[in-house]
């Protein structure tokens, strides 16, 4: 790459010189607009209400009634083979969930291997579900950092994929997140925002869903007790 | 394909006049046109319903460009520090050849035979498509807008919707001819289910993804995409080598640069408070992922954005982020529609870059093609003086060598300004002028010398036969 390195060079002198003998008018940091302060309830609802406006269909549950919402979910979209991760907190409780009322749940399947050797696993299941890192009320928003149990592809290639949020992750707005959550000192290799189903507009305006990714997106809001 | 298939941009003002006359004279194409721009100007109102509030948030984007540029160099080395202590490999290119011949040789390393794309306006500006294509690598648009415009060998005629020149029975009429002849697609949702089958299958063969860049963050070395498809994620995700290239001005200093600039973005370019996607990507797979890219790299791309630099105003070009709001303003681009430009960026931010990337004496022109209403000035979510870029550039235009300002052109245009300051500076001239042309005006012919050219695409002006002086003298003034 010795080409690109001088080429490099050549770039960066130019640059160089030329921000040294200009002037820049002197840069003020913005003030960040004050976040809005929302209760808990207001956020699930913006989020709620934003989401919905796109697609999505939100469910608000609890601890208690999160299995028989979910199990009838499964069962009205008619899902024969779903995509989970077994040793996530959601994991359990889905497995758990399927080792006590079998006929209840669809068959289950995990990524457990490399892309290159689960290719037409991924591309064959119907669903999936993963946790999220949080939500973003403003833009009505999933927070997702993939992980080696939840990889990159599970919240793409599954044509419905099924969200659990925790009530008390939702943030204001992503300005908020950044910065509370020192992101900048923790970048994992892929960050996401997810807010809504796949969808394009590209023939003549008309706005279809499921385009590339999932055509559904369903985010199951849990509200602790 | 043979290469002399693929579209390409050809600057030439006279085929850019000719072209610009048979788009005012096709109903179709401006129908479409301006079915799509009232659509997109709409939606952006309903995101932004409040201008003070609008007013706030681009001042807070503008100050993120800004301070990118007074710091370009410094953030740079800093992007270029962090994405390789993350894994991500960066090459720099000075032109687009150079960065044409970087993308193959990754490729041509690691055997790619299929490559994924997804949006790209620098790999236009590059022709990379073709490139590939010569050298036996097949790179596929999986936009569904560039998809649609790749098979039919065109070029994007907008910057955010490339397929926005064609309307639906065109499209259909296209699906059923070249990309599957048993179709019976008609419907928006039908061609939408096609073009997913075909580009799932090429998702999952290929060997290679490309993708552009949105924002470039120094402090993480993290590459941001903003999308709705989801086809951004396919390309960066699944093949085992993605390649992001990216303009040199892309850079960003923080994270905390990320919301204003994410939001007039899709505000400004969709009317929508988010896409569907951002993606952030600080690295290819590490230990234990399962998926994601083996190796991820990035191409900075100069071609002409470092001479750009050099002075204070033409610099704010580089300010921009691509969200197409002033074309959609436009119109001159409403009317005539991005394909009669013949350039990879149409509409406003064109005209100011173009001539400044493939230089003035060759593209210099398309810098007169606006009428300077300036509807993108007030638009643009980062603020750019495009109006004022527009007139230096004509300046520089005009003046870019001696001989030309001396043409028989510019002696009749001297001579015309001249006789109008005499008239303008001696009342009596004046009042003599005005009498004469309010009784003997309107009987001036269309194509009186001079006057014909003007009134080539206009209607004449009626002239009162009554001036506005002796108005005044006769009625006065009505001061309420
Ligand atoms: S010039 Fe301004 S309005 Fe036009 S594309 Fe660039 S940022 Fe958007």
């Amino acid at each position: 790459m010795s080409e690109s390195v001088s080429q490099r060079s050549r770039i960066m002198k130019r640059l160089t010189t030329i921000h040294s003998r200009s002037q820049f008018a002197e840069f003020r940091p913005m003030k960040q607009p004050n976040p809005p302060s929302w209760t808990l309830k207001e956020k699930i609802s913006r989020l709620k209400s934003t989401m919905e406006a796109v697609h999505t269909e939100v469910l608000l549950c609890n601890d208690l009634d999160f299995s028989s919402v979910f199990q009838r979910v499964v069962e009205e979209k008619g899902i024969g083979r779903l995509l989970y991760a077994r040793n996530t907190a959601l994991g359990s409780q889905i497995y758990l969930m399927k080792e006590r009322t079998p006929n209840k749940l669809p068959e289950l399947a995990t990524y457990d291997e490399s892309i290159e050797n689960w290719k037409e696993q991924l591309f064959s299941v119907d669903a999936s579900v993963t946790e999220t890192r949080g939500g973003i009320a403003e833009t009505g928003s999933l927070i997702l950092w993939p992980t080696e149990e939840e990889p990159r592809l599970m919240s793409l290639v599954p044509p419905i994929h099924l969200a659990v949020l925790k009530a008390e992750t939702i943030h204001h707005n992503f300005s908020e997140v950044i910065q509370k959550e020192k992101w900048s000192e923790q970048m994992p290799t892929n960050a996401l925002l997810i807010s809504g189903p796949s969808k394009t507009a590209d023939i003549e305006q008309t706005l279809v869903y499921g385009v590339h990714g999932p055509s559904q997106l369903v985010v199951f809001v849990i509200q602790s007790n | 394909m043979p290469p002399e298939t693929m579209p390409h941009q050809t600057l030439s003002e006279k085929s850019f006049l000719e072209d610009t006359a048979k788009a005012l004279k096709d109903p179709q194409l401006r129908r479409n046109f301006k079915r799509a721009m009232s659509g997109l100007v709409a939606k952006r109102r309903n995101v932004f319903p409040n201008a003070s509030e609008f007013e706030g948030l681009r001042e807070q984007a503008s100050a993120v460009r800004r301070k990118t540029l007074s710091r370009l160099p410094e953030l740079l080395e800093l992007l270029e520090f962090n994405c390789e202590r993350n894994g991500i490999r960066v090459h720099w290119a000075e032109t687009t050849e150079e960065a044409n011949r970087i993308v193959l040789d990754i490729a041509n390393e690691a055997e790619v035979r299929l490559a994924v794309k997804g949006k790209s306006m620098v790999s236009e500006e590059m022709g990379l498509n073709a490139f590939l294509e010569e050298h036996g690598i097949e790179a596929i648009e999986s936009d569904l807008g560039e998809y649609i415009i790749q098979v039919d060998k065109e070029l994007p005629s907008h910057i955010i919707m490339p397929a926005i020149h064609k309307n639906l029975e065109e499209i259909s009429k296209l699906f059923q001819e070249k990309v599957d002849s048993n179709s019976t697609s008609e419907t928006a949702e039908e061609m939408t289910a096609t073009a997913r089958k075909i580009l799932r299958k090429k998702f999952h063969d290929a060997d290679m993804g490309l993708s552009g860049v949105n924002f470039a963050v120094a402090e993480t070395g993290t590459l941001c995409l903003v999308e709705n498809e989801g086809n951004g994620r396919f390309c960066t995700t699944l093949p085992k080598i993605h390649v992001a290239l990216m303009g040199i001005e892309k850079v960003v200093e923080s994270l905390q640069d990320l919301p204003p600039l994410l939001t007039t973005l899709t505000g400004s370019a969709t009317g929508q408070p988010i896409t569907t996607y951002f993606n952030m990507i600080s690295g290819p797979r590490r230990e234990g992922e399962k998926d994601g890219p083996h190796e991820v790299h990035l191409v900075l791309l100069d071609n002409g954005r470092s001479k750009m630099y050099e002075d204070e105003l033409l610099r704010e070009t580089l300010l921009c982020i691509r969200c197409g709001a002033c074309m959609n303003h436009c119109p001159v681009y409403t009317r005539i529609g991005g394909h009669a430009y013949n350039t990879v960026y149409p509409g406003p931010i064109g005209k100011i870059l173009t001539p400044q990337i493939k230089g003035i004496e060759n593209a210099g022109y398309l810098a007169n093609a606006s009428s300077l209403c300036g509807a993108c000035v007030e638009v643009c979510p980062v603020q750019i003086p495009i109006t004022e870029i527009l007139l230096r550039l004509r300046h520089n235009w005009t003046h870019q060598n001696k001989k030309r300002h001396w043409t028989d052109k510019n002696r009749l245009e001297l001579l015309i300004w001249n006789g109008w300051k005499q008239v303008f500076s001696k009342p009596g001239l004046y009042r003599i002028q005005a009498g004469l042309l309010g009784r003997l005006g309107n009987l001036l012919p269309k194509q009186t010398p001079i006057l014909s050219r003007w009134a080539r695409f206009r209607s004449l002006p009626r002239f009162s036969k009554k001036s506005l002086h002796r108005l005044v003298e006769e009625e006065g003034i009505d001061h309420e």
